[in-house]
């Protein structure tokens, strides 16, 4: 039986570098698409707002598992080839941007009327109110949930193993399959896993607590 | 290029689909129970004066949290076989669920039982109720009513978690469509159905604890009826009548 060496080390990192590059890609892409749906959440026009619903309850309510198996199969009916890579990074962003566009909206509302009802009296319009006005101050609030469902990208990215993405659950998996020393194959990917997200939990708890401390 | 839906392929099958929607309620139920009493009482722990036990609760917390919950299960299942403890898959998944739904649910009732105000434990000291009393009805119950609908979205998270025990081949929904899938090979229907299916059990999952938050809670009750009063005729003395807690609340504030 082989051992654990140097080799499989650099392999791992490889993984890890790989889960870095997917939680950043559906970040950002879910982010955009976040920003959507927490616009069509606070719309003037009920239908859109009714559709933004929809969309994200469906969305919770679906394991990303299976909205993976979704994405993956879905495209490859047309009869591309879909990169792994694609298939979780379309997958991952629209469930980052269903559950950041709930977080958003909630920041958004959490502001007072008074403050768009000021900025209309300054001669604002409905669109500048909220970039101008009302998102800056949103941004604040919702820094915590949003630092905090980070960790849960990061997280969710091991799902991408199973259409076969060599992100750092994968890479593990690989080891462990000509090694078999689970316990410590997994417990090294756990400890990585635990070594990017613990500080950023620590980081999202620190900002919560400031925030109540000043609204106190 | 075009592509034709075949659902009707799927309908041989649907006692599969059933038997394996039936098995995520299952280990739900079951993880719903056990990680709810081992999330109070690490919540407990944690909040303790002894610090050993609390350091304990808080690297458990921490650790599940902070790891995802497919290498914890596959850390439990191939790393336990390997040390030759080996276990039939659903029951790994349990206690794997209950292992990760307890440090989440821990926090949240630790959250809770913090945000009650000091002072309310004063006062009911000054009536001269007993400690287990005041543990029970000022801290626990108000703190559980508190995180009662986040506590109960992370169990329905958990439903929807349920579907990566599919991939050390326990028996759910998700892996009942793995293997319908492979015997069909209509691979996005199948999935499609399963989503659909998810989706039905999270209403159903989410109208239940609210029906549990009502009948649990007897304020939901008074408030509720309160409020339709209130809308009913928005009189002087139905006003006067809505919620007896909110002015508690407010004089605690």
């Amino acid at each position: 039986m082989d051992h654990f060496t140097f080799v499989q080390f650099v392999y791992l990192l490889k993984g890890l570098g790989w889960t870095l590059v997917l939680s950043a890609l559906s970040f950002v892409l879910g982010s955009v698409g976040g920003f959507g749906v927490m616009l069509a959440r606070v719309s003037r026009f009920g239908v859109v707002r009714a559709i933004a619903a929809v969309f994200i309850q469906g969305i919770q309510g679906i394991p990303l598992l299976v909205l993976l198996f979704i994405v993956y199969f879905g495209v490859g009916i047309f009869g591309i080839d879909v990169p792994p890579l694609a298939a979780a990074g379309i997958a991952l962003m629209v469930y980052v941007s269903a559950f950041l566009g709930e977080i958003w909206r909630g920041s958004v509302e959490s502001i007072e009327k008074i403050q768009w009802e000021a900025a209309e009296c300054l001669g604002l319009s409905r669109w500048q109110s909220l970039i101008l006005v009302v998102i800056p101050q949103a941004v604040r609030l919702s820094l915590p949930a949003t630092v905090g469902f980070l960790v849960q990208v990061l997280k969710s990215t091991s799902l991408a193993s199973v259409v076969g993405f060599v992100e750092l659950t994968r890479a593990g998996q690989i080891i462990n399959n000509s090694l078999f020393q689970p316990f410590l194959v997994f417990a090294l990917v756990g400890g990585f896993y635990f070594l990017l997200c613990y500080p950023l939990s620590k980081w999202s708890r620190a900002m919560e607590r400031k925030l109540n401390v000043s609204r106190r | 290029m075009r592509y034709t839906f075949d659902f009707s392929g799927l309908a041989p099958y649907w006692q599969m689909f059933l038997d394996g929607a039936i098995t995520t309620l299952e280990l739900t139920l079951a993880s719903t129970v056990f990680g709810l009493i081992l999330g109070i009482l690490c919540a407990i722990g944690r909040r303790g004066s002894r610090r050993w036990l609390s350091g304990l609760c808080g690297v458990y917390i921490e650790t599940v949290r902070n790891t995802p919950f497919l290498v914890q299960i596959f850390i439990f299942y191939f790393g336990l076989s390997s040390l030759g403890y080996t276990m039939p898959a659903a029951v790994a998944a349990v206690i794997t669920m209950v292992i990760n739904v307890g440090a989440y649910s821990a926090e949240i009732i630790r959250a809770g039982m913090d945000a009650v105000p000091p002072g309310q434990v004063e006062a009911a000291e000054c009536l001269g109720l007993s400690r287990p009393r005041i543990y029970w009805h000022v801290v626990m119950l108000p703190a559980f009513e508190k995180v009662y609908p986040s506590i109960t979205s992370q169990f329905v998270l958990m439903m929807l978690m349920s579907s990566v025990t599919s991939q050390i081949s326990a028996e759910e929904l998700t892996g009942a469509a793995n293997n319908i899938q492979s015997i069909t090979f209509l691979s996005l229907e199948t999935y499609i159905v399963v989503a659909g299916l998810y989706l039905v059990l999270a209403v159903i999952l989410k109208a239940l604890f609210w029906l549990g938050g009502t009948l649990l809670f007897r304020r939901r009750r008074v408030v509720a009826r309160a409020a339709r009063a209130a809308s009913a005729g928005p009189r002087d003395d139905a006003r006067r009548k809505t919620p007896p807690s909110a002015t508690a609340r407010r004089s605690a504030a």
